[in-house]
């Protein structure tokens, strides 16, 4: 009992720690946010002395910021969108139906989850090129596509071949269409297996730098990433400025992960209880 | 209201295994049919080729004046009821239970009539708005069931419906479903384990074994006359029992047991055993049929001495549990007859209830 005690305390303040070190960067960034350069660098872990706003105002009202971050929400939610939609399909199909080839379809998907995007980067390049999607908000969505389907054609076919069969059977029998199936039955029950695999998606795509670098040259088109190391400047940088616009550019994806956080946490602990 | 016909249907899957070999079963409007067998006998695979969830590799199953070997299961007319209910967990009572009338266009008007007529005859009507979750089995059971009601199919189709449930309760929603067929007599068919199930539903019995139909039948008619060994320890708790005999013809018929100990045939059975004269058979005796010795007996009763073994006190009667040449032996008796373990119980055979069992054919004779 008494062990079990000690055990629990030594957890809980491991978690404690780790807690801590995970939350101090994001305290410090949203802190400086409303500091000017001067105060940053007089008293970097101290309150604001006031609250100031105009680092905020200035980022949203006198920079692209906003530019950018309609850029970033729009590819975000689309390709998240289009992996959802074409992963759940394949997944579906490889779950619920028996069919040639079916193994190594999935094998061919879960291929891809051993190659490492990024290394591919001048083939895409050329490909890109190519179709004419080079520099364009839409290649970027594809390439994305592309790279969250392995992992989301896995989650949701283990997910969804776990879901009871008679189910199926009995919506059938009651005169149900395959698209039916899916959409009234399947997918409603398969909301954990989503909020995972769009929450695993969603936040890599919104901070990714590399892609957007490579592929997006024309300003207007530029991801939020991209877009913040303008801020930067070669001999000065107005760090209380950058602060404010890192805070806003990771607004919408805390956000988004509070509000799915219990879908997120049901579903990773989906079968660990009856 | 349909008649159901399986004709010569196989199961073959991958492989060349046979789950169903070739049965035929004619099932009447109306009629209550209950399939029975241990887990592998292909009893559910049959239900699922009715259900058309599985492919008929062979003969012609018939519902209602129609071949529907390759009708889709939506549009054979059909409810089911699964062991696990299949209830939509992130749907309503009501709409689980409107969800196929929905799908086929009905009325909205007509669709809360009739689910609230199924729901107040299976007693749930109170329990509309909740979901699966917040059910006892007992009531997702109804729940099921009124799924399939309210669509006022055909053929009502039962997957080992009560297998989930405790004992108690299944004791209880037997009586439901028996009482549910009497007010909506839809043609059903009944798959089971438990030959009780069986027993207290069915208008016919059908006895299956190894994917074949060993006997079709009223529930008494399987009881009495069982024709074949399968049959005959299938039907019937305790089990009946079996021992190994010799049919021998000295000074009347008879068949005599490994230890010599002869039992006479019955003079009205003389005739029909008279021919096995000389052979190896298998003699089935029910508990029922071996009891305590009572003051008045009937003819064709034999006495014997057993070494009781265990007893198992029922309340109504006690089982008693011995041996004869090895093989385990139980007797029903009256409770309130004195006997213990070890010690010696006289008992009576009625030989009226005998049957005779070949023993390479396992068919009672």
């Amino acid at each position: 009992m008494r062990g079990e005690g000690v055990k629990n305390t030594a957890i809980q303040l491991l978690l404690a720690v780790n807690a801590l070190v995970m939350l101090f960067p994001i305290a410090l960034m949203v802190l400086s946010a409303f500091k000017s350069n001067a105060e940053i660098f007089d008293s970097p872990f101290t309150l604001p002395e006031t609250l100031d706003f105009s680092n905020l105002l200035h980022v949203w009202s006198d920079t692209e910021f906003v530019q950018y971050l309609l850029n970033s929400l729009v590819i975000t939610t689309s390709a998240v969108l289009l992996i959802l939609l074409a992963g759940t399909l394949a997944a579906y199909a490889l779950a619920r139906y028996t069919f040639p080839l079916n193994a190594s379809l999935y094998l061919f998907f879960l291929a891809g989850l051993m190659v490492p995007l990024k290394l591919a980067v001048i083939p895409l390049f050329v490909e890109l090129d190519t179709i004419g999607l080079l520099d364009t908000r839409l290649g970027l969505v594809l390439i994305y596509v592309a790279m969250g389907l392995p992992s989301g054609v896995f989650i949701m076919t283990g997910f969804l071949r776990n879901l009871p069969g008679e189910l199926e059977e009995a919506a059938r029998i009651e005169g149900a269409s395959e698209g039916r199936i899916l959409a009234q039955i399947m997918v409603p029950l398969a909301r954990p297996a989503l909020v995972i695999v769009a929450i695993q998606n969603a936040v890599p795509i919104w901070n990714d730098f590399f892609f957007p670098l490579v592929f997006i040259t024309t300003d207007a088109r530029k991801t939020l990433p991209q877009g913040l190391t303008v801020f930067m400047g070669e001999y000065s940088t107005d760090w209380g400025v950058l602060f404010a616009g890192l805070m806003l550019a990771a607004l919408p994806i805390t956000l988004v992960y509070i509000l799915l956080s219990k879908q997120f946490i049901a579903g990773m602990t989906q079968g660990a209880v009856k | 209201m349909a008649q159901v016909s399986i004709r010569k249907v196989v199961k073959e899957y991958e492989g060349g295994v046979q789950a169903v070999k070739g049965i035929d079963l004619e099932i009447a409007d109306h009629e209550f049919v209950v399939l029975v067998g241990p887990s592998g006998c292909g009893k559910s695979t049959t239900l699922r080729m009715v259900a058309g969830l599985e492919e008929i590799s062979g003969g012609e199953i018939w519902i209602g004046g129609d071949v529907v070997n390759d009708v889709p299961p939506r549009d054979r007319d059909i409810a089911m009821v699964f062991q696990n209910y299949a209830l939509y967990p992130h749907m309503s009572v009501f709409e689980n239970m409107a969800f196929g009338l929905k799908l086929r266009k009905f009325p909205k008007d007509e669709i809360k009539r009739r689910v609230d007529e199924a729901a107040k005859m299976l007693d749930i009507a109170m329990l509309l708005d909740r979901k699966p979750k917040a059910l006892s089995g007992g009531q997702r059971q109804r729940v099921a069931m009124g799924r399939a009601i309210v669509r006022n199919p055909k053929v009502f189709l039962f997957d080992e419906p009560l297998s989930n449930l405790d004992a108690k309760l299944r004791v209880q929603m037997r009586t439901e479903i028996k009482k549910v067929h009497q007010l909506v007599p839809t043609t059903t068919v009944y798959v089971t384990h438990d030959q009780v199930e069986a027993m207290t539903l069915a208008d016919r019995v059908v006895v299956m074994n190894h994917g074949v139909i060993e006997q079709v039948g009223p529930p008494q008619e399987l009881y009495h006359n069982p024709k074949t060994r399968f049959v005959a320890g299938f039907i019937g708790s305790p089990a009946m029992n079996f021992l190994p005999v010799r049919v021998v013809n000295e000074g009347g018929l008879a068949v005599q047991l490994a230890n010599g100990v002869r039992l006479a045939v019955p003079p009205q059975r003389v005739d029909r055993y008279a021919p096995f004269t000389g052979k190896e058979m298998t003699l089935g005796l029910r508990p029922e049929h071996l009891t305590e010795i009572k003051d008045q007996e009937k003819p064709n009763v034999v006495r014997f001495d057993a070494t009781v073994d265990v007893l198992e006190p029922m309340g109504m009667e006690t089982m008693v549990h011995f041996f004869i040449d090895g093989q385990p032996v139980c007797a029903r008796i009256d409770p309130n007859t004195p006997a213990a373990p070890r010690e010696i119980l006289p008992l009576a055979a009625d030989m009226n209830n005998m049957h005779l069992i070949e023993n390479d054919s396992g068919k009672v004779v």
